[in-house]
């Protein structure tokens, strides 16, 4: 029997939700934008994607979002946060008191490469993706500023980390989705699939007990 | 390759502001508050559109102080108005830094037959159409987002429904017309062929399209959403509303749940019996005081 597509949700309060949604089907999921609790059930994976992030997290909050992502995020859903969603998954804000969801162990600087008149094209170095820089859009861009133990660094633009993996859970201060190159998107569905895998493999065991 | 100013990052700006409102403030506090209310952005202004309507005289672009104390005030992008083709005023905002120049016929226009040049600028645009060909020819001037012009300060829906349906009309039109009816077509629309063909391709703006002008109340915002618009200008309602926080943030959740009435209804609720702005009927309005008829 063939494989169901992995279910990805695109959250989708506010942000730039069609242009991931496209980018998730052209690398194979079966994408779905998010807007209310009842549809993260279904989902394999999450995306955040950019926007405002003071926005989103007050209608998480407002609309009681924020503690079932949590909840799937930490029996090992695969979350990725891009620019805006980076922001909502770190631990910390640098200097702003601003609530997040607190489940990638990081420090983010908000705008720290600058305001708009600084958003920029950029050949990144991404060596988890392989040969060829990728095409990174950044845009009011925030930076890592502190990195926890258990976070791996996977590129950094002078000097200061702009991708990182914790486990399930990936972030880029970029915007793959504004580009043609799907390798960010594969990334993620590679970890969607692994998660996929290692449930299935648990859900058996504990069938056959 | 490392470059600023793209039609990428220009664009892209407005992309991540998609489902969001856009608040019109004329202080930090303002600010402040259409930020706690969840604003993606702000347009700092010294006197918003309804103001402006009913002082008359010339409308320019507001105090750099001023406009600087807001850009300090908040994280979310923020937005200024020129007046249409003010490319020095343009200029100027572009020098503190502003986050997207709004060259807004709700100013008084400085040239009565060209546009800023908006290739020309790092800093995004957006411009204010009343219909496709006008949509594009922004467009084709740099405009890397473009909002339905309405009726600014009027507190009247009706001009920016029929702004956001004749430009979805034109886009309908255009993605079902033979090829060799384009070029006709841009002739019509007197846009430039290669933006009309995209627009006939793809069967959307090539770039994102808001709404403004006249949205008063969280149904007006579920309304623009659902016939198109990608997301919201509020000038007047909010800050002419007896309770600014609360209107603010029933526009933000009817905006996002745009197709639930369930949560329209709730955020139109909580506003209790507070009155929305007062509207004037725009077909009473004499020509000279239509902002939305200024630019072409």
């Amino acid at each position: 029997m063939a494989e169901r597509e992995p279910v990805v949700g695109v959250l989708a309060l506010q942000g730039d939700v069609e242009e991931h949604l496209a980018a998730l089907r052209r690398a194979g999921a079966d994408a779905r934008a998010v807007k209310t609790r009842e549809q993260l059930d279904a989902l394999d994976g999450l995306v955040i994607p950019g926007g405002e992030s003071t926005t989103v997290m007050k209608l998480l909050q407002r609309f009681g979002m924020d503690a079932p992502i949590i909840d799937r995020v930490q029996s090992g859903m695969p979350l990725w946060g891009t620019c805006m969603g980076m922001i909502v998954a770190a631990r910390d804000v640098a200097d702003i008191r601003q609530p997040t969801l607190g489940v990638l162990d990081v420090t983010v600087r908000r705008n720290a490469f600058g305001r708009q008149n600084e958003s920029v094209e950029i050949d990144l170095d991404v060596p988890a993706l392989g040969p060829g820089a990728f095409p990174a859009v950044f845009i009011r861009a925030p930076w890592i500023e502190r990195i926890g133990d258990e976070v791996e660094l996977l590129a950094s633009r002078d000097g200061h980390g702009v991708m990182v993996r914790q486990a399930n859970v990936l972030a880029t201060s970029f915007h793959p989705e504004l580009t043609g190159d799907s390798r960010v998107h594969a990334y993620f569905l590679s970890m969607v699939e692994r998660a996929r895998a290692a449930r299935k493999k648990i859900g058996k065991r504990s069938t056959a007990a | 390759m490392e470059q600023t100013g793209t039609d990428k990052v220009k664009r892209g700006l407005a992309q991540m502001l998609k489902g969001g409102v856009i608040m019109d403030v004329v202080t930090p506090e303002h600010a402040v508050i259409a930020q706690e209310a969840g604003a993606v952005s702000v347009m700092a202004l010294e006197r918003i559109p309804a103001d402006i309507r009913a002082m008359g005289g010339v409308a320019r672009m507001s105090s750099l102080e001023l406009i600087q104390a807001i850009m300090d005030a908040v994280t979310i992008p923020v937005m200024a108005k020129v007046r249409i083709g003010h490319f020095a005023e343009a200029q100027v905002l572009q020098s503190i830094g502003i986050d997207y120049i709004d060259e807004s016929e709700v100013l008084t226009p400085a040239d009565d037959k060209y546009h800023v040049e908006k290739h020309a600028f790092t800093t995004p645009f957006v411009c204010g159409a009343r219909d496709l060909g006008e949509a594009l020819r922004r467009i084709g001037e740099g405009a890397a987002m473009i909002r339905s012009k309405g009726e600014a300060g009027s507190g009247n829906i009706v001009e920016a429904v029929r702004h956001m349906r004749a430009i979805g009309d034109s886009i309908r039109e255009l993605s079902v017309a033979p090829k060799e009816e384009l070029m006709a077509r841009a002739r019509e629309l007197g846009a430039p062929f290669e933006l009309v063909a995209q627009v006939a391709r793809e069967g959307r703006l090539p770039v994102v399209l808001f709404c403004a002008g006249g949205v008063s109340t969280p149904a007006d915002a579920a309304l623009m959403m659902q016939l198109g618009a990608e997301g919201i200008f509020v000038g007047s309602g909010i800050f002419k509303s007896k309770d600014p926080r609360k209107f603010a943030k029933a526009i933000v959740d009817a905006t996002t749940h745009y197709e639930d009435p369930k949560v329209v209804a709730e955020a139109c609720r909580s506003l209790g019996m507070q009155e929305a702005m007062p509207g004037l009927d725009v077909r009473k309005l004499p020509e000279s005081e239509m902002l939305s008829s200024r630019g072409n």
